[in-house]
């Protein structure tokens, strides 16, 4: 195996880390976008916790890679991943979407240390993630643009004009990971706005495309690492995943796209992040 | 320097020339270049330019990460589009972020007059001015979008310009320093206060020379800056008339008009506003057709101050 099962192990208990974090802001009766939140939970994982190169020292430094959520509204898996690094405090986690607190409802660049950009209006930030990508190979910078999509969000317009003008302009140095979990805001995927072949559609824009099971951490790592490789143009990383991953009330359900949870699903919750931990270190 | 009397041009060749020293300009566009002269950057900096397809949308957020990467892009269209079009995509991945990218609205107004409405802007200022962090814009004349040109590359945030398609002739002073949100005094009245923006300036400047002839001495202010309004200065420069005129070439709401109306509300001067009332363009073999139809000309600014003053 390429990768060592001690990295592996040690991202599976990051992921969960970055689940207990995501609970820890939506407590009971605390609205949250739980599902998409935690269907991209690995990756974002992968991602922040060994792929990228991050500087919480200096959350502007020029060398390093860059994270767009163009899907906004799952921005507290990214939160659950920054104060995990040290972007910020964890008591920040308790007054998210509040007046006082830095951690917005949407990202929000100029409050919160590590977001890069305003996105939230969906179909946006794959575009801001390429004229990023544009800018830095101008600069001759290695450093690389990760953007992470909604599959309902690929109903908007501007995904595929910003798909087409990545290839056009060989964005080699922009990844697009698209959180394929199926539910949108009020159903599936399948039911609202059926966007079949999604893999045959990135291909036919002109990407690289990898798929993967997006819960699977070695398959998110080899992705990773070919995504990186690749040099001819952008890639995109379709990732099977499942909307309000590890938490069996909320998984699939379009309800917990956006929803409080209650005093006894918040039990079952934690209780399902044990034993996830138990799981994962035995 | 300014090959000729044409704004756009001037747009573009100032940008080559200060792309020289400024690496950081990068030009996006998208399939108008040649009409919005932002191609020339193209012939001077491939590597800078971006062709970015029939895709406005997409072209203003890739604007936002390149502002984000430290660039000064300036994202160039028809006024309806680069405006309209996008408009969302400015709102939320521009203006919010208040980012360092400057938008070109060209062909704006009636100036592209054989394409026809769906051509012509008509709200791009209302659109523009209404967004908190935009800087709007609006020269009238080619000396006067290229010192514009140069003080959105030397500010920080957000801007918006409105350019004429036409040639339009020369009435600012090469010479006069210039800054963005000055309102520049066209000529000296104790009447009337003209207050225009674009070619309303020199139709402006044309009724006064006519009201001149009746006895009526009307001043004519140039308000290139229509976001942010400088208030102060709006004020003094209605020291002593007896009425206001606003002519601009743009719907009579949410544009220059309104907003001086609303600046003024405590003056209890009386205003007149003259623009487009409320109504889409049309086609027309020429420009004048059009300013003429919807009363854009300098006597419609000269019966707008002879009806302030009655």
């Amino acid at each position: 195996m390429k990768y060592s099962t001690e990295l592996i192990k040690d991202l599976r208990l990051k992921a969960i880390q970055v689940r207990s974090n995501i609970l820890e802001m939506i407590p009971p009766g605390k609205v949250g976008h739980l599902g998409g939140s935690s269907s991209a939970a690995d990756f974002m994982a992968a991602l922040y916790f060994h792929a990228m190169r991050v500087n919480k020292n200096d959350p502007k430094d020029p060398a390093r890679d860059r994270m767009i959520m163009s899907k906004g509204h799952a921005v507290l898996v990214q939160y659950a991943c920054l104060v995990e690094l040290g972007y910020f405090d964890r008591e920040e986690l308790d007054k998210v979407k509040t007046f006082e607190g830095i951690l917005q409802g949407h990202p929000d660049m100029d409050r919160t240390p590590g977001i890069e950009a305003v996105t939230g209006s969906l179909g946006q930030g794959l575009s801001v993630a390429l004229g990023m990508a544009l800018g830095l190979t101008l600069d001759k910078s290695d450093s690389r643009v990760w953007a992470v999509l909604g599959d309902g969000e690929l109903a908007e317009g501007q995904i595929w004009e910003a798909a087409m003008a990545a290839a056009v302009h060989k964005a080699s140095n922009l990844t697009a990971i698209i959180d394929l979990n199926g539910v949108q805001a009020t159903s599936t995927t399948a039911e609202i706005f059926p966007i079949e072949n999604i893999v045959e559609k990135w291909k036919a824009f002109g990407w690289n495309v990898l798929e993967i099971d997006g819960h699977d951490m070695p398959q998110i790592l080899q992705a990773i690492d070919e995504a990186k490789a690749y040099t001819a143009g952008p890639t995109a990383i379709v990732a099977h995943t499942i909307k309000g991953k590890c938490f069996p009330f909320a998984e699939g359900q379009a309800k917990y796209h956006n929803a409080a949870m209650t005093e006894e699903e918040y039990e079952t919750a934690w209780q399902c992040i044990q034993n996830m931990k138990s799981e994962v270190e035995a | 320097m300014r090959s000729s009397d044409s704004l756009r041009k001037t747009y573009g060749e100032t940008l080559v020339e200060l792309g020289k020293e400024n690496k950081d300009i990068v030009m996006l566009e998208a399939d108008l270049g040649n009409s919005t002269m932002s191609s020339l950057f193209l012939g001077a900096y491939p590597e800078r330019y971006f062709q970015m397809g029939i895709a406005e949308q997409n072209m203003a957020s890739v604007g936002a990460g390149l502002a984000l990467a430290g660039k000064i892009p300036f994202i160039n269209s028809f006024a309806v589009f680069a405006s309209g079009r996008a408009y969302d995509q400015i709102r939320s991945s521009i203006t919010i972020a208040n980012l360092n990218v400057k938008i070109c609205g060209s062909s704006a107004g009636l100036s592209d007059f054989g394409d026809g409405k769906t051509h012509q802007s008509i709200d791009d200022i209302a659109l523009m001015q209404v967004l908190p962090n935009m800087t709007v814009l609006s020269p009238c004349d080619a000396v006067e979008t290229e010192q514009m040109v140069k003080a959105m590359v030397e500010n920080h945030g957000p801007m918006y310009i409105r350019i004429n398609r036409n040639d339009l002739p020369v009435v600012t002073d090469a010479s006069e320093p210039y800054h963005i949100g000055k309102m520049l005094l066209m000529v000296e009245g104790t009447d009337v206060v003209i207050f225009a923006t674009g070619v309303m300036v020199q139709k402006s400047m044309e009724a006064a020379a006519e009201l001149a002839k009746e006895g009526i001495s009307a001043r004519v202010v140039n308000i290139s800056t229509i976001k942010p309004l400088d208030t102060k200065a709006l004020i003094a420069f209605t020291e002593g008339v007896k009425g206001v005129v606003t002519a601009e070439e743009h719907n009579v709401i949410g544009g220059l008009g309104s907003t001086v109306a609303s600046a003024l509300s405590k003056s209890r001067l009386p205003i007149e506003m003259l623009g487009i009332e409320d109504e889409y363009g049309t086609s027309a073999e020429n420009y004048e057709i059009l300013l003429k139809h919807y009363g854009l000309e300098s006597e419609d600014v000269a019966q707008k101050v002879r009806d302030v003053l009655k």
